[in-house]
């Protein structure tokens, strides 16, 4: 579609990167997927690699992810993107590649794939969204959800002593050798959005040194399944999920391999 | 000249070796696999030749991972493969279901096991229903083709592939334990007569001039996914045109059996047998199962006294032979399972003793 051109003036300085279509988001008010999305594919423009760059969609609320990335996408069954996304990158080893998922999809029904993907170091970024719900299906409970935690299949709130435990798989997956670039972040506020986006783009360089698997969690809130409006949420999960999902991070790459290629 | 060279390529290879070689000369990208008895080697054998002739080779962490492993590459535009058995095509439904969905070129191989549960490793055709039927959700078919030999074994894989890409629809070989383990002489299908080319909608990346490719099985709303649907079905009726079958026997024959695989072999020795008695019985061999041969069995209905259907299972393809003949005339069945073969002497006795019965009613109807 046409870019907007303001005329009397004024500089554009901010505007939709070519990498998003111009489909309007259909995600809820204050959701975190939609800015996700948006840092992701600006960082697939700045660094020029739209035309080199497959995603690979979940099952959860980003399903549609491909409404919104203009790039090659696919949409992997439940739990299994970053299956998917390894039968892309063995067979075009050149291009870049990501996986973009929920924590239900990662952390619960994936979590074989997860493990096995970055224990394999597949050269590939995995795009994590921590929202401690599971947001498509209605808002029941995920291995993430915090203890105590009220959803619709834990409403007086989770127990971990029937249900377990709030999982941390971003810490888990750093102990694999396999893990190249482990961090933890979040889309609350503008400072976390450029740390965010520092993030992906340190991801996508490290994809070309072939060292192993980038894992970006970005701990996200979810208004409509927590119940809340969405200053509600950023408060929540301020004083709930940050200090048990802490951010920043979590491995780095060995200080002898360049960062920047 | 000519025949020295083909002399020089003929081989004794296990079934299963054949069909891993074979894929090799069909130039596939990747395969991708998890082991289970009777068919860990074509993962080894690819696992042996690949790192030295190309392509990749990678032991999954199971077969849900191998077969969304084939979703991503086969939607990227290569030409991959994974094989299994019984328990870990199970676990593949779903992500079946999705590739035909996602109308997605690929080959699945079933070296079939006795079931149900885990089961047993011996030879079984139990998988026949899962194979054609679709097998996983929805309305969907897989294009399944069913060897009966080792030289089929390796045969197939290319006419798998062919299919497969002219109609971007997943293709399955439906084998057995006892064709994958067995040695016999087998001709290699010759390397590079497969052509290759990336199709158009692959996700290979979006240059500028095209507008993005997606791969997805999501349709939404209702009358895009019917629309779907209806496209899916125009395909399984086109794919009637690929309908394979073999004949044996069957000008003038009274009996005809309805075999494939195994069975069809075994059941080529019962006809040998009953001619030697001067039984008048021939022998059907389905080798396409998807799309299934349902005009030559009806034709055949037409002057024949009766079928006898035999399967190592307890009467799967039966029914569709039954559907094919639709009442015309009697279809009767023999079946082992859990592993068990049927020997030919057994399948002639129930020849005998069916010819027996029908010689009694047609006396009765006579008089
Ligand atoms: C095999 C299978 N099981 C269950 C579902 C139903 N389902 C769809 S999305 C989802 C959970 C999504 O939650 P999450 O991954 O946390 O992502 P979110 O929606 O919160 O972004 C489930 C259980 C499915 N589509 N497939």
């Amino acid at each position: 579609m046409n870019d907007i051109t303001i005329t009397n003036g004024l500089e554009v300085v901010y505007k939709r990167p070519k990498t998003l279509t111009d489909t309007p988001f259909h995600y809820c008010p204050g959701c975190g997927h939609s800015v996700v999305h948006r840092v992701l594919m600006e960082v697939v423009e700045e660094l020029g690699i739209q035309e080199k760059t497959i995603g690979v969609a979940p099952v959860g609320c980003s399903v549609f992810a491909y409404n919104y990335m203009n790039i090659d996408m696919q949409e992997a069954a439940h739990g299994r993107a970053s299956a998917a996304a390894t039968g892309i990158k063995r067979v075009l080893p050149d291009r870049f590649v990501f996986s973009y998922q929920g924590d239900g999809d990662l952390a619960a029904i994936g979590t074989a794939e997860t493990i096995h993907t970055v224990n394999r170091g597949e050269n590939i970024l995995m795009v994590f969204i921590n929202n401690a719900i599971y947001g498509m299906t209605g808002g029941q409970m995920a291995p993430t959800s915090l203890s105590g935690q009220i959803t619709s299949t834990s409403p007086y709130g989770r127990d971990t002593q029937k249900t377990g435990y709030p999982i941390k798989i971003t810490e888990l997956i750093a102990q694999l050798p396999g893990a190249f670039y482990v961090t933890r972040q979040s889309v609350h506020t503008a400072g976390a959005v450029r740390k965010l986006k520092k993030a992906f783009t340190a991801a996508f360089e490290y994809q070309k040194l072939n060292k192993g698997t980038s894992f970006v969690e970005v701990v996200s809130n979810c208004p409509a399944g927590w119940k809340m409006t969405p200053k509600e949420s950023i408060t929540w999960m301020e004083e709930n999920m940050f200090p048990f999902y802490p951010l920043g991070d979590i491995k780095l790459p060995p200080k002898e391999s360049p960062s920047k290629n | 000249m000519e025949s020295k060279a083909i002399e020089k390529e003929a081989r004794l290879m296990k079934g299963n070796e054949a069909l891993a070689e074979a894929a090799i000369r069909a130039k596939i990208d990747a395969y991708f696999g998890y082991p289970i008895t009777p068919q860990s080697e074509i993962l080894e054998y690819f696992s042996r030749e690949m790192p030295n002739r190309g392509g990749i080779v990678l032991q999954a962490e199971s077969e849900v991972a191998s077969i969304n492993m084939i979703y991503g590459a086969a939607g990227a535009g290569a030409r991959v493969m994974t094989s299994s058995s019984g328990p870990g095509i199970s676990l593949m439904q779903e992500g079946l279901s999705y590739i035909a969905s996602a109308q997605l070129p690929c080959l699945v191989v079933n070296v079939s096991r006795g079931g149900p549960g885990l089961g047993t490793i011996q030879p079984s055709q139990g998988d026949y229903l899962q194979a054609t039927k679709g097998g996983g959700h929805g309305d969907y078919h897989v294009i399944v083709l069913a060897p009966a030999s080792v030289q089929e074994m390796a045969d197939f894989v290319f006419d798998a592939f062919r299919l497969a890409e002219k109609y971007r629809n997943p293709a399955m070989i439906l084998t057995d334990g006892a064709l994958g383990q067995m040695m016999e002489k087998v001709i290699l299908p010759e390397e590079g007569s497969l052509p290759k080319k990336t199709p158009e909608w692959a996700t290979t990346g979006k240059p500028k001039w095209r507008e993005r490719n997606i791969i997805t099985s999501l349709f939404i709303q209702p009358e895009e996914m019917e629309k779907i649907n209806l496209a899916l079905q125009k395909k399984y009726e086109l794919l009637k045109q690929e309908v394979r079958y073999e004949e044996f026997q069957t000008s003038d024959a009274e009996v005809v059996l309805v075999a494939f695989g195994l069975s069809a072999r075994i059941c080529q020795k019962v006809v040998e047998l009953g001619r030697e008695k001067g039984i008048r019985i021939g022998l059907t061999r389905p080798i396409t199962l998807y799309p299934f041969p349902e005009k030559i069995i009806n034709r055949l209905a037409k002057k024949i006294d009766f079928f006898l259907v035999v399967e190592m299972n307890a009467g799967q393809m039966l029914e569709d032979v039954k559907l094919s003949v639709n009442g015309i005339c009697p279809v009767h069945f023999k079946g082992r399972m859990g592993g068990m073969i049927p020997s030919p002497e057994e399948v002639l006795e129930e020849v005998e003793m069916l010819l027996e019965k029908h010689s009694i009613s047609h006396d009765m109807e006579v008089k």
